[in-house]
């Protein structure tokens, strides 16, 4: 299985239901809710969400070399292989 | 103010404009406690599904409800974080496509 990370924020409906996803077909992910973090640790986070999604828009879900921007269930369980 | 009373309040303003509640109750009562977190932390209501600045100027754009909910409604049927939405997007009528974030790139700090 590959990695998991997101990039989320904490109020973010369509974050809520990716994790939410990922529970349910019992995939371990990591994430970073990014509206929580201060100062120079949400800067750097930030940078490194626009060289993944110019937009940095959220969520921002790394799967092994994909990046899916936004809830997509379908194109999510294909970079899983479900 | 808790969710339930936002959500009466507002239904009553935005329902004439043609703009509806999702009517997945849970999710809209989520998103309005959201706005409610957020108005505290800020001082407005800017959107829950984008990372605000913290500058009223630079957010103004995205203060709940946002300026791109108007194309978002007519070509979708939703606003980006499914909040609004249109009668035809509650009846399930239309497609329940994934609503692409449509703010410039370059308003993003």
């Amino acid at each position: 299985m590959p990695k998991v990370k997101i990039y989320s924020l904490s109020t973010c409906s369509h974050c809520r239901a990716t994790k939410q996803f990922l529970s349910d077909c019992t995939v371990k992910y990591s994430f970073v809710d990014v509206d929580l973090l201060e100062g120079e640790e949400r800067k750097s986070i930030i940078e490194d969400i626009k060289k993944l999604n110019p937009r940095c828009s959220f969520p921002t879900i790394i799967i092994g070399d994909k990046v899916i921007v936004g809830y997509k269930e379908k194109e999510i369980k294909e970079a899983l292989g479900l | 103010m808790d969710a339930q009373k936002l959500y009466e309040q507002l239904k009553k303003v935005q329902e004439p404009k043609g703009y509806y509640f999702n009517d997945d109750k849970k999710r809209t009562l989520e998103l309005l406690e959201s706005l409610i977190k957020n108005k505290e932390r800020y001082g407005y209501m800017v959107c829950p599904c984008r990372l605000a600045s913290g500058d009223k100027e630079k957010d103004k754009d995205i203060i709940c409800p946002c300026e791109y909910r108007i194309s978002d409604v007519e070509e979708f049927g939703s606003c980006y974080c499914n909040l609004y939405v249109s009668k035809e997007w509650n009846q399930g009528s239309i497609d329940k496509e994934y609503v692409p974030e449509r703010r410039p790139p370059e308003k993003m700090f």
